[in-house]
C-alpha cells in the first residue's frame, strides 16, 4: 500500500465566474452587431407601442361607439370628426389605422408568444420523454413528430382553424398543434446526446428520482438551442396567424390583427384605398423580420464555435 | 476473510438489440435482421469484504466497466445476483432499472462528462444527500464545505460552475459528490485514467487517504497495472467478460498464474531496460458477440490444448485465497477420461 510521492500543490481555480457574469458577456457579444441591437430596439418599442396601445391612440378600435361613418376611408394625415389627425388614415367604418395597427399587433405579439410558449412546453416534454426513454415510446413519440413536419404548418394551422373555429383561444391552440414538432425535434435531437453523457448515469446511479433527472439534468443542458428555435417560431406564428386571419378562418374583424387588416383592406387595393393594406402589412413584415434577426444572433452567440 | 460486505453471485449480462422494421425486411432476403445478442458478462462471481480494495484488471472490452455498472446499479444483471449486506442493488421492472440503494456510488472516468455542466458544485454535492434525507436540511452548506476541504479543496468553491475547474479538481469534486452519499462502496471507473500523471498521483493519494480515513470498500476498475499494484488489496483480471484470476496483489503480481495475466504483465512497458521489445499478446480480442467455445482465452493462448478448445475451465483454487481459471491448473489441457 505505497504512498505516491511527488504531491504537487492544488492549482487554484479560474477566477469566479457568476451568472450576472454570463449575461454581461453574453450582452457584449450579442451587441457586435448593430443590425440585431436595431432589431432588438424595434422590437422593444413595438412591444410597448402595441401593449401600451390603449393610452397611446386615440381611439379604440373595439368600441363601435368611438366610430363613424363619416370617417371612412379617410387618407393618411386627414383630420377626422374627432378632432385629431389620423397619420395612417380610416377604414370602411372609419376606425383609425393607425389606432387599430397597434391594438392589431398587440393581439398578433399575444397570439405568437404564447403559441410559442405553449408549443415550446408541450415540444420539450414529448422530446425529453422520448429521448430519455428511448426503445417504444421514443419510436412511437418520434414518428408522430415526423409524420407532423413532413406537412406544411400552414396547412395543418388551416385544418386546425377551420375545425375549431374563430377566436383566439382557437387560433393559439391550431398554431401550437402546427408548431410543436418543431420544438420536440430540436429537444429530441440535443437530449439524445446529453442523455448518453456521464452527468446523466451519475444521477441514475446516485440514485435520482426521473422527474429530477429530466428536469435538473437534462433540460438545462438543451435548452440554448431551443432559445433559437423559440424566438424564430414566435416570428413564424405571428405570420402564421396573419395569413390565417387573411384567409378568413382566423380573427374577425371586430377582433383586429394584423391579417385581419390586411385582409379587410385587400377589398379596397384597387379603389385607390392602398393605405388600408399596406401599413398593417408593413408593420408585420418589420415584426418578423425584427424577430428573425434577434434570432439569428442569438444563434451566432450561443454557438460555442463562436466563441472566443 | 471477514463477511462480504458485497456478494456478487454468478453475474451475467448480455445486451441484446433488436433490429428495426427495415432491418429485419431486407434480413429476410439477405439471412440477417437477426437480433444480435453480446455477452458482457459471463457468469462472475465476487466477494468483497467489508473495508477491501479490489482491483478489476482487463483490456477495454473485456466488461470491467459492464461489472462496475452492473454493481453500481445502473444495469440490472441478465441472470445471477448483486447483493450488498444481503440486499439487492437494483432491480429491474418493465425494462427500467431501479436502483434500491444509496450504499453504493460510482466515480466515472472522465471529469469533464460526469458533472452537470450547468449545476453549481455546491449543488450537486447536496442534491443526493438532501432528496435521501442523508444531511439534515440545515447543516447541508456545512457539511458541503467540509466534503470540498476533505478532497483537497476550497469550501468556497461550492458556488462555482464545473467548467471553472482543472480536470483533477473536477475529479475531485467527483469523489465528493460520491463521499456527500455516505457510501458503504464505492466503484471508481478508470477513475484516474483520462488525468495527467501528476495529478493521478494526487488524486490517488487523496482516495487512499480517504478508504484509510472512512473505511472504505471500494472497487478499482483500471487497465493500468502499476496503478492497481499500488492501490488495492486483491485485483481481479478479467478477460471476455469472464473472471480468469484472482488473487491478493502481491501474489498476483510476484507469481501470476494464468497465460492471459502473464502475458498482460509481459506487456507492461518498463523503464531502464533499454531497447528491449515488449511482449505483446498475439492476435486479437475475440468478438464479444460471437465468444469462442471452451476457453476464451484458447484462442491467443501459447499454451492451449485440445481440452481449452472443448471445455470452459472454472474457477478453481490455486494456494491460500487465490483462484485461477485455467486448465493448466485443473489438470491439464488434453483431454481427460472419454475423449480418446
Amino acid at each position: 500500500m505505497a504512498r505516491i510521492g511527488n504531491v504537487l500543490a492544488v492549482p487554484s481555480a479560474a477566477p469566479v465566474e457568476t451568472r450576472g457574469m454570463r449575461l454581461r458577456n453574453f450582452w457584449s457579444d450579442y451587441r457586435r452587431s448593430w443590425l440585431a441591437i436595431g432589431a432588438l430596439a424595434v422590437i422593444l418599442v413595438l412591444l410597448v407601442a402595441s401593449f401600451g396601445a390603449p393610452w397611446l391612440v386615440p381611439q379604440d378600435p373595439y368600441d363601435l361607439a368611438q366610430l363613424d361613418w363619416l370617417d371612412a376611408f379617410l387618407p393618411p394625415g386627414t383630420t377626422g370628426s374627432g378632432g385629431y389627425v389620423h397619420l395612417l388614415g380610416t377604414d370602411n367604418a372609419g376606425r383609425d389605422m393607425l389606432s387599430a395597427i397597434l391594438y392589431g399587433l398587440r393581439t398578433s405579439f399575444l397570439i405568437g408568444i404564447s403559441a410559442g410558449a405553449l408549443a415550446l412546453t408541450l415540444g420539450i416534454s414529448i422530446g425529453l420523454t422520448a429521448a430519455y426513454f428511448g426503445g417504444r415510446i421514443e419510436a412511437l413519440l418520434m414518428r408522430v413528430v415526423d409524420l407532423q413536419l413532413s406537412m406544411p404548418a400552414i396547412l395543418l394551422a388551416l385544418v386546425m382553424a377551420a375545425v375549431l373555429g374563430q377566436g383566439v383561444p382557437q387560433i393559439i391552440l391550431a398554431l401550437v398543434v402546427a408548431q410543436y414538432a418543431y420544438f420536440a425535434r430540436t429537444t429530441h435531437g440535443a437530449a439524445s446526446v446529453e442523455r448518453r453523457k456521464d452527468y446523466i448515469e451519475a444521477a441514475r446511479s446516485t440514485p435520482l428520482p426521473t422527474r429530477r433527472i429530466l428536469f435538473k439534468h437534462l433540460l438545462p443542458n438543451v435548452l440554448p438551442p431551443l432559445i433559437v428555435v423559440a424566438t424564430v417560431q414566435v416570428a413564424s406564428a405571428i405570420s402564421l396567424e396573419a395569413t390565417l386571419s387573411f384567409l378568413g378562418v382566423g380573427l374577425p374583424l371586430t377582433e383586429p390583427s394584423l391579417g385581419s387588416l390586411i385582409s379587410n383592406g385587400f377589398k379596397y387595393i384597387h379603389a385607390g384605398r392602398s393605405w388600408l393594406s399596406i401599413y398593417p402589412g408593413v408593420f408585420l413584415m418589420i415584426t418578423v423580420v425584427a424577430i428573425n434577426l434577434v434570432g439569428d444572433q442569438v444563434r451566432t452567440v450561443i454557438d460555442p464555435r463562436n466563441s472566443r | 476473510m471477514t463477511d462480504p460486505i458485497l456478494k456478487i453471485d454468478a453475474v451475467s449480462k448480455r445486451f441484446t438489440r433488436k433490429p428495426g422494421l427495415a432491418e429485419r425486411m431486407v434480413g429476410r432476403f439477405t439471412g440477417g435482421g437477426k437480433p444480435i445478442t453480446v455477452h458482457a458478462l459471463t457468469d462472475v462471481s465476487l466477494d468483497v469484504a467489508k473495508g477491501e480494495v479490489l482491483g478489476i484488471v482487463g483490456e477495454s472490452g473485456c466488461g470491467k466497466s459492464t461489472l462496475g455498472r452492473v454493481i453500481a446499479g445502473i444495469h440490472a444483471p441478465s441472470s445471477g445476483s448483486v447483493a450488498l449486506n444481503g440486499r439487492p442493488v437494483a432491480d429491474e421492472r418493465h425494462g427500467t432499472v431501479h436502483k434500491l440503494t444509496t450504499q453504493v456510488q460510482m466515480i466515472h472516468q472522465d471529469p469533464f462528462a460526469s458533472l452537470n455542466p450547468r449545476m453549481k458544485v455546491g449543488e450537486t454535492l447536496a442534491e443526493g444527500p438532501r432528496y435521501h434525507g442523508i444531511i439534515p436540511a440545515d447543516q447541508v452548506r456545512a457539511r458541503i464545505r467540509a466534503l470540498l476541504e476533505q478532497v483537497g479543496l476550497e469550501g468556497a468553491y461550492a458556488d462555482r460552475l464545473p467548467h471553472q475547474f482543472s480536470g483533477g479538481q473536477r475529479q475531485r469534486i467527483a469523489i465528493a459528490r460520491a463521499l456527500a452519499m455516505q457510501p458503504e462502496v464505492l466503484v471508481l471507473d478508470e477513475a484516474v485514467a483520462s488525468l495527467d500523471v501528476s495529478i493521478q498521483a494526487q488524486v490517488l493519494n487523496l482516495f487512499m487517504d480517504l478508504r484509510h480515513d472512512l473505511g472504505l470498500t471500494a472497487l478499482f476498475i483500471s487497465h493500468d497495472l502499476s496503478v492497481v499494484r499500488h492501490v488495492c488489496d486483491r485485483v481481479a483480471i478479467m478477460y471476455l467478460g469472464r473472471l480468469v484470476e484472482l488473487a491478493p496483489a502481491d501474489q498476483l503480481y510476484a507469481d501470476p498464474r494464468h497465460p492471459y495475466t502473464q502475458a498482460l504483465f509481459a506487456s507492461i512497458p518498463t523503464v531502464g531496460t533499454g531497447r528491449g521489445r515488449f511482449e505483446a499478446i498475439k492476435g486479437e480480442i475475440p468478438s464479444p458477440i460471437a465468444p469462442p467455445p471452451g476457453c476464451p482465452f484458447h484462442p491467443r493462448c501459447p499454451f492451449a490444448g485440445p481440452r481449452c478448445r472443448a471445455e470452459a475451465p472454472r474457477l478453481t483454487g490455486a494456494g491460500p485465497a487465490r483462484t485461477v481459471a485455467c486448465h493448466l491448473n485443473d489438470g491439464g489441457v488434453n483431454m481427460q477420461r472419454g475423449a480418446a
